[in-house]
């Protein structure tokens, strides 16, 4: 009884963290809805990584799409998207509370629609590649769709879309994203809780232990991974949606579908926190998160050089990330109860 | 629209363009080919996916042109880029300067970090708006030292195979992926600190050939590339023939475990292998900056392009891997002349999933014949 007491009280605490952290610290508000970025994009990329076996290095593909999707659906609720994106054509277009709030919505929704259908699609061709294949294959999405979307002038090319700014207070904005973010967060993490406690969280867990035999116990593979893959393509095209209007201005390459930095930082968070739990992509993003705001604020020039010794340094020697360290050290308290021969038959080995 | 039609119809009326498309993709798929056979001799041997393939490629680019900025004679480049980086790769490993590193790694620990201290300390003080401008010259030579020293014991404790490469063998695919992503990303990033971020060339001002009145133009520089490239693959194709290493490399590929049982030392093969890639892409790399230009960020469409022809090629399979590598610089140039130049990046990865998904299609075509 205690336990449970326990993780209410403990549960309360970080929803009034949660809540009051942009208040306490209102400096690093954009920081802050940065981390839950992170923390999200990490949560949905474990959804296939880490539960299920399957690396993407292309969830990226949806946080671009999702953003463009939003932008497109957002202006095309107010004005012709040909004109608005014309840089030639200096029109000005003003965007009524009413319209940017309705934009936001119904743009948001729209992406993470679209990007899940998009996900279904994508792996119904993807999804026989195995392994390393699947993770080539996946990056090669997000880089031609990075490619072909700074080619498209309709959507504004390479210079990419300016959006509205958020009508009111600059710093009520500020505030205003960081709660669309860590509710966006907190909701991911439920979801991911409740999930992987139920049939589906079995199966999927099954697939990435053996397909084969996943499959002849009667899985319907396939139509299991489809799913998990839309529903993490959900989330991250909201929160790509959210980021286009967070950003105001965003471009294919660098912001849209930047493989090389949220789709690696995403693996990266998940790795250092451990793969295949619930809280390894939480923390990961955090000690992730503090890392590159440190190195990006004290070794200015060099941050990338030690973000990509961290990388090394996290995939060779540090794999199975903080939670799997943990899970090795102290078993019992993941509620794994260890055979006392058979731990020291193993270590004699 | 009109503007794809307009160059299809070019296409048809002037043949001679075609020959001109076909001739500059051969030549730009001649130096793809180096680059994607070391891919496949890694990825074959190894089981290991290298993405720091271009990454490679511009560094040797950089140690050709470096040579050449102090007055080096411009081939002299090839092959001092190939042997630098094949220092880099891992060609100490397994001498006994590695194993004196691995007894006493306590000492390389010390060691390293004791450089990047001075290293630092030295770009510290040559930093514009330092305080210490008057030692400008002592702080150059720490930072001189400093680089070196790091770089020497980078070598000396067997390089990227060493250090990285040689722990990811037996692991999970995804591994290797990722870890030699990173060892991209930083190549990527001090190249960028060390040479900065403009794009650096040395064109050799030789003539062109030019034939059907201007439009075919073959320029000697280019030529001279292919055939230094051509000349390359030659010598590797004999040395894995020949050469009792080349045969121990084919032997490991086939069955690693078969070949150690046969004595063969597996670990010293494998560094050897992944040092031959690296000086493979370096020479490369020495070519690129004779043609074309090279810049830090340059490097990922070149590991793009060798997983097209790996996976289009497969393992082993040199012939393949050159009908591949100067296919894909022949459709290129037709995609980058009929949708427009921007479009080129694109169709390299398009070319890689439609390759990805043309194996897939045959492998469930296997299984359902299996059934």
């Amino acid at each position: 009884m205690t336990g449970t007491g326990n993780k209410i009280v403990s549960y309360i605490t970080l929803a009034l963290f949660i809540i009051l952290a942009p208040l306490l610290f209102p400096d690093y508000r954009t920081s802050l809805a940065a981390l839950w970025l992170l923390i999200i994009v990490a949560l949905t990329w474990d959804m296939t990584g880490g539960q299920m076996g399957y690396n993407s290095l292309g969830n990226i593909f949806f946080y671009g799409t999702g953003m463009y999707v939003a932008a497109v659906v957002g202006i095309s609720l107010a004005y012709d998207v040909a004109d608005y994106t014309n840089a030639a054509g200096g029109g000005i277009y003003k965007f009524t509370d009413a319209q940017y709030f309705t934009g936001m919505l119904v743009g948001s929704l729209a992406a993470g629609l679209f990007c899940a259908v998009s996900a279904l699609i994508l792996g119904w061709l993807l999804f026989g590649l195995r392994g390393p294949y699947f993770a080539i294959g996946t990056l090669g999405v997000a880089i031609a769709a990075g490619e072909l979307v700074s080619n498209w002038d309709w959507v504004g090319g390479g210079q990419g879309i300016a959006l509205p700014v958020y009508p009111y207070d600059l710093d009520q904005g500020k505030l205003f994203f960081y709660y669309l973010f860590a509710g966006l967060g907190v909701a991911v993490f439920a979801f991911c809780a409740w999930l992987y406690n139920t049939r589906f969280g079995a199966a999927i867990n099954a697939i990435r232990d053996d397909e084969e035999k996943a499959e002849a116990m009667g899985i319907h593979t396939l139509r299991y991974k489809l799913i998990a893959w839309s529903m993490a393509a959900f989330f991250v095209g909201v929160a790509g949606a959210f980021s286009a209007f967070q950003l105001i201005h965003f471009e294919p390459l660098e912001t849209a579908y930047q493989t090389i930095n949220l789709g690696i930082f995403m693996v990266v968070c998940v790795l250092l926190g451990g793969k295949g739990t619930l809280w390894g992509p939480v923390i990961g993003a955090i000690m992730f998160h503090v890392f590159k705001e440190v190195t990006w604020t004290y070794f200015l020039g060099w941050q990338w050089v030690a973000l990509g010794a961290l990388i090394v340094v996290t995939v060779v020697y540090f794999q199975d990330g903080l939670m799997g360290w943990l899970k090795t050290r102290r078993p019992e308290w993941f509620g794994i109860r260890v055979e006392q021969k058979a731990a020291i038959a193993e270590a004699a080995e | 629209m009109d503007q794809i039609f307009g160059n299809l119809q070019l296409l048809f009326e002037f043949p001679a363009v075609n020959l001109e498309i076909i001739i500059q993709g051969a030549m730009i798929g001649a130096i793809f080919v180096l680059v994607a056979y070391g891919l496949a001799l890694v990825w074959g041997v190894m089981n290991v996916k290298n993405l720091a393939q271009g990454a490679l490629v511009i560094a040797g680019g950089y140690v050709s042109w470096w040579l050449a900025q102090r007055g080096m004679p411009v081939l002299v480049g090839i092959p001092v880029a190939a042997i630098v980086l094949a220092l880099i790769g891992g060609a100490c490993s397994g001498t006994p300067i590695d194993k004196f590193c691995r007894r006493h790694w306590r000492v390389a620990i010390v060691f390293a970090v004791a450089m990047t201290v001075v290293m630092f300390a030295g770009l510290y003080t040559t930093a514009p708006g330092s305080a210490w401008a008057a030692y400008e010259g002592v702080g150059r030579t720490f930072g001189t030292i400093g680089g070196i020293g790091l770089f020497g014991i980078l070598v000396a404790c067997g390089g990227l195979y060493g250090l990285v490469i040689s722990r990811v063998i037996e692991r999970d695919l995804f591994t290797s992926l990722l870890a030699t992503f990173g060892i991209g990303i930083m190549f990527e990033q001090l190249m960028n600190l060390m040479f900065g971020s403009d794009t650096q060339s040395l064109r050799l001002d030789y003539d062109s050939f030019s034939f059907f009145g201007g439009i075919v133009n073959v320029p000697v520089a280019k030529l001279l590339a292919v055939i230094m490239a051509a000349a390359l693959a030659i010598a590797v194709i004999i040395f894995m023939k020949r050469s009792r290493m080349g045969q121990a490399i084919r032997a490991t590929a086939q069955d690693a475990r078969a070949a150690r049982v046969l004595g063969i030392d597996t670990e010293r093969v494998y560094a050897f292998t992944f040092s031959l890639n690296a000086a493979l892409c370096g020479a490369a790399g020495a070519l690129v900056v004779l043609v074309w230009e090279i810049m830090p960020f340059y490097g990922i469409p070149y590991s793009v392009r060798a997983f097209v022809i790996v996976t289009a090629a497969g393992l082993g399979n040199l012939p393949g891997v050159i009908a591949a590598g100067i296919g894909i610089g022949v459709m290129e140039q037709y995609g980058g002349h009929i949708f427009g130049i921007g479009y080129q990046q694109a169709i390299a990865v398009l070319l890689l999933l439609l390759v990805l998904l043309i194996r897939l299609a045959q492998q469930r075509r296997n299984r359902q014949v299996l059934q």
